[in-house]
C-alpha cells in the first residue's frame, strides 16, 4: 500500500480542482513572462527596428519611423527601407572594436581586482563572531544609501593632484611628488572596484557563511595545514559564490559610462562613452543601436554561462 | 449626531474647495520651464520674474549643445524655453523642432541691437524662432602668474599658445583644458592654419585634427564646463573656454583671494563667435508664458542684470547704457571694430562631414 502510495501521489495533490485556480495558477507564472516581454523584448525590438533605419534630419532624426496607423502596408514598407548599413559602418571603423575591446579589458580587470579584495573581506566576515555578522552585513550595504552619483564625484576629492590622497602620501613620506590618478585608467579601476564591491562581498558572503565547518575541523585532525585546508575545502566550495560575484562585477562594468566619464581621462575610450559619442555628437540613433545591440549580444554570452552555472549549481545541490 | 456629522463633513467638504480654488487662482498665472547653459544667469533676474509675473520659473541647466539637441530630437522635452547656440539652433529649426514667435507678443523687440540680430540671421532667417540671449567667443583663458613665469614676460595674444607645441608644453605640468566641442576647436585649428573657419570640406577638417592632434599629449581634460572652477582654484593655468566662463573664474578666483589671477584674451588671428538663441519648442506647454518670459528677458535692465553678472555681451542695444564699465569697454567682452572684423561664425555641418568632424575629434581625444 504504501509503495503504491508513493508511486502515484494522491491524484489532488497533482491536480488542484476546478478550473479558476488551473487559471490563477498560469497567471502567476505568466507575470514573470510579461515582465521580460515588456521590459526586455519590447525595448529589444524597438532599438533593433531603429538600428536597422537611417539618419534624418527631423523628430525623432531616424526613417523610417513606423506609424501603427498605416498597418500592414506601412509596417511592409518599412521592412523594405530596412538594411544592415550601420553593421556594416561598425566593423569597417576600428574605433568600435577598439572600444568593446577596451571596455572588455577594463571590466575584466576590475572584476579581478573586485574579487581580490571581495574575497577576503567575505572570509573575514563569515568567521566572524555571529553577533557582528549583521554590523559588518549593514556596513557593506550602507554606501547604497548614498546617490552613487556622489559617491564618484567624492572620489574626485581623493583623487585629484590636490586630494585627500596625495596630501596624505606626502605627509607620511611615501611619496615627494603629488600622484597623477585622476583622469587615468587607474582612477576608473579604483571607481569601479569601489562601486561594484558590495556586489562580489554579498554572494561570496552568503556561501561562505554556509560552509560546514566540521570539514575544516576533520582536515585539520587529519593534518592537513590550514593553507591547504583553504585551497582544497574553502575554495572549491565558494566557487558559486565566486561566479556570481564576478557576474554580477563584470556585465555592468563593461556597459559603464559614469565612472569612465567623470574619474577617467579622455584617452579612455570605452564602449558606454562612444555609444554616448554616437548619440549626442553625431545624432545618429541608428548607428548607436548598432552598437547597442552588439554590446548586448557580447554580453549575452556570459550571462549564458552563468545561467549554465547556476544550473550546475541547483543539480548538485539536489 | 448623523446630521452634525453630515454638515461637518459638508463645511470640510467646502472648505476644501475654497482652499483648492484659492491655490488654483494662485497658479492660473502658470509656470514655466527654461533650460539654458549652466553658469548663465544672475539667479535674482529669476526671482525678481517670479515676482513681478506670478509666473514660477523652473530653472534647469545643460553644458552642451549636443545634450540639448538630442533632447530636443527626442521630443516632449517639457521646456518650454531652451538655449540653443546659433550653428544648432539652424539644423533644429529645419527639423521642425520650434515654433514661430509671436512678435506681438515681444514688444521688447525694439530693444535689440541690429549688428548682432542681421548676424543671428544667418542662422534663423528674420529671427522668425529666436531671440539673441547672449554672445560671446571662445578665445584662451590662462592663469595671468603661471604664464609670466612660463611664458618669461612674453605677452599671451596668439592662438600660438595653444597650437605650437612647444610653447603648450611649458604649461602641461600645471594643467590644461579644452572644450569638449568639436565644432569650435576644428574651426580655431583651420583659422589657426589660415584656411576657411568654416570650411566643411573633408581634407581641411583632417588638416585641422592632425594639428590638434599634435596638442593632445598636453591636454589633461576635454570638458565644457569644469574649467571655470579648475581655473580659478590653481587647479590648472591654461584653458580654451568660453569668454564669459573665463570671466567667471576670474572672478571667483578674485573672490576667493587665493593668489590666482585669470584673464581671458580673443588671440589675435580672430576667435569663433557664437550666439545663443532663446526659442520655443513646438510642444512647448506654456507658450504664453515663454513669450513672456522672452519679453522680459529683452528688457534693457534685466539682460544687462544677466551680463554685469556672467560677463558675456547681449545682443540689447538698450542695455548698454546700464551696464558696467569694466563689462562694456572690456574688448574681450565687447570687442573693439578691429577686433570685431577678426572674429568669425560657423554654420552647421551636414550629416557626413559632423561624422568625420566627431571621428577625428574622438580619434584626437582617445590618442589614436
Amino acid at each position: 500500500m504504501a509503495v503504491t502510495d508513493i508511486a502515484s501521489p494522491p491524484e489532488e495533490i497533482q491536480e488542484p480542482s476546478g478550473l479558476s485556480s488551473g487559471w490563477g495558477r498560469r497567471l502567476f507564472i505568466a507575470i514573470p513572462y510579461i515582465w521580460l516581454l515588456v521590459f526586455f523584448l519590447a525595448p529589444f525590438v524597438i532599438v533593433l527596428k531603429i538600428s536597422l533605419s537611417d539618419v534624418i534630419l527631423a523628430r525623432p532624426p531616424y526613417f523610417p519611423n513606423f506609424d501603427i496607423s498605416e498597418g500592414w502596408q506601412g509596417f511592409l514598407a518599412m521592412l523594405r527601407v530596412f538594411d544592415l548599413e550601420n553593421y556594416v559602418w561598425l566593423a569597417e571603423d576600428s574605433l568600435y572594436l577598439n572600444s568593446y575591446l577596451s571596455s572588455l579589458r577594463i571590466a575584466s580587470i576590475s572584476t579581478l581586482l573586485t574579487l581580490a579584495i571581495g574575497y577576503p573581506i567575505a572570509y573575514a566576515m563569515a568567521k566572524a563572531p555571529k553577533e557582528w555578522r549583521a554590523t559588518l552585513l549593514m556596513l557593506v550595504i550602507l554606501p547604497f544609501w548614498t546617490s552613487f552619483l556622489i559617491r564618484v564625484y567624492a572620489w574626485i576629492g581623493i583623487l585629484k593632484k590636490e586630494g585627500f590622497l596625495n596630501y596624505f602620501l606626502l605627509w607620511t613620506g611615501i611619496i615627494d611628488e603629488p600622484l597623477m590618478i585622476l583622469n587615468t585608467d587607474t582612477a576608473i579601476y579604483i571607481g569601479i572596484v569601489y562601486s561594484y564591491l558590495p556586489f562580489m562581498v554579498l554572494p561570496l558572503y552568503a556561501v561562505l557563511e554556509k560552509l560546514n565547518i566540521s570539514l575544516l575541523e576533520a582536515a585539520t585532525d587529519l593534518g592537513c595545514s590550514p593553507l591547504k585546508a583553504f585551497w582544497v575545502i574553502t575554495l572549491p566550495l565558494s566557487l558559486p559564490g565566486v561566479w556570481a560575484g564576478c557576474f554580477l562585477v563584470f556585465i555592468p562594468a563593461v556597459g559603464e559610462f559614469v565612472i569612465p566619464d567623470i574619474l577617467g581621462g579622455s584617452s579612455t575610450i570605452m564602449i558606454g562613452k562612444t555609444l554616448w559619442v554616437e548619440f549626442f555628437s553625431n545624432r545618429d540613433w541608428p548607428v548607436a543601436s548598432a552598437v547597442a545591440i552588439l554590446l548586448l549580444l557580447m554580453l549575452t554570452l556570459p550571462i549564458i554561462l552563468f545561467q549554465k552555472q547556476q544550473e550546475k549549481q541547483a543539480e548538485a545541490s539536489q | 449626531m448623523s446630521s452634525n456629522f453630515k454638515s461637518g463633513l459638508t463645511s470640510t467638504i467646502a472648505t476644501a474647495v475654497i482652499v483648492a480654488f484659492a491655490a488654483s487662482v494662485a497658479q492660473a498665472k502658470g509656470t514655466v520651464n527654461v533650460y539654458n547653459w549652466s553658469d548663465y544667469i544672475d539667479d535674482s533676474v529669476l526671482k525678481d520674474f517670479e515676482a513681478e509675473t506670478g509666473i514660477k520659473v523652473n530653472y534647469d541647466v545643460f553644458d552642451s549643445n549636443e545634450v540639448l539637441e538630442t533632447k530636443l530630437l527626442a521630443g516632449t522635452t517639457g521646456y518650454d524655453i531652451v538655449v540653443p547656440s546659433g550653428s544648432f539652433l539652424s539644423r533644429q529649426i529645419q527639423a521642425g523642432v520650434f515654433q514661430k514667435l509671436n512678435k506681438d507678443a515681444l514688444p521688447n523687440l525694439r530693444n535689440m541691437w541690429s549688428l548682432v540680430s542681421d548676424r543671428t540671421s544667418i542662422y534663423d532667417p528674420d529671427n522668425a524662432y529666436s531671440i539673441n540671449y547672449l554672445w560671446g567667443t571662445t578665445g584662451i583663458g590662462y592663469n595671468v602668474e603661471a604664464a609670466a613665469k612660463r611664458l618669461h614676460g612674453k605677452p599671451v595674444d596668439s592662438w600660438e599658445i595653444i597650437f605650437n607645441p612647444e610653447i603648450l608644453a611649458k604649461f602641461q605640468d600645471c594643467g590644461i583644458h579644452m572644450l569638449d566641442a568639436p565644432t569650435e576647436l576644428i574651426p580655431a585649428a583651420l583659422n589657426y592654419l589660415g584656411l576657411n573657419p568654416d570650411s566643411h570640406n573633408t581634407a581641411d577638417i583632417e588638416k585641422a585634427a592632425a594639428l590638434l592632434k599634435t596638442t593632445r599629449p598636453y591636454i589633461q581634460k576635454f570638458h565644457s564646463s569644469e574649467y571655470i572652477n579648475t581655473l580659478a582654484n590653481g587647479d590648472i593655468c591654461l584653458a580654451i573656454g568660453w569668454s564669459g566662463d573665463v570671466f567667471q573664474a576670474r572672478d571667483r578666483a578674485a573672490e576667493a583671494d587665493n593668489g590666482v589671477t585669470i584673464n581671458y584674451i580673443i588671440p589675435k588671428e580672430g576667435a569663433l563667435m557664437w550666439f545663443d538663441q532663446m526659442a520655443i519648442p513646438t510642444d512647448a506647454a506654456n507658450t504664453r508664458e515663454a513669450h513672456i518670459f522672452m519679453n522680459y528677458i529683452m528688457r534693457p535692465d534685466v539682460i544687462a542684470k544677466a551680463s554685469n553678472y556672467v560677463v558675456y555681451a547681449n545682443g540689447n542695444k538698450a542695455s548698454q547704457a546700464l551696464l558696467d564699465q569694466d563689462v562694456l569697454e572690456d574688448p574681450a567682452v565687447y570687442p573693439d571694430e578691429e577686433t570685431m572684423a577678426k572674429l568669425y561664425v560657423t554654420t552647421p555641418y551636414a550629416p557626413k562631414i559632423q561624422r568625420t568632424v566627431t571621428r577625428a575629434w574622438t580619434a584626437m581625444k582617445s590618442g589614436q
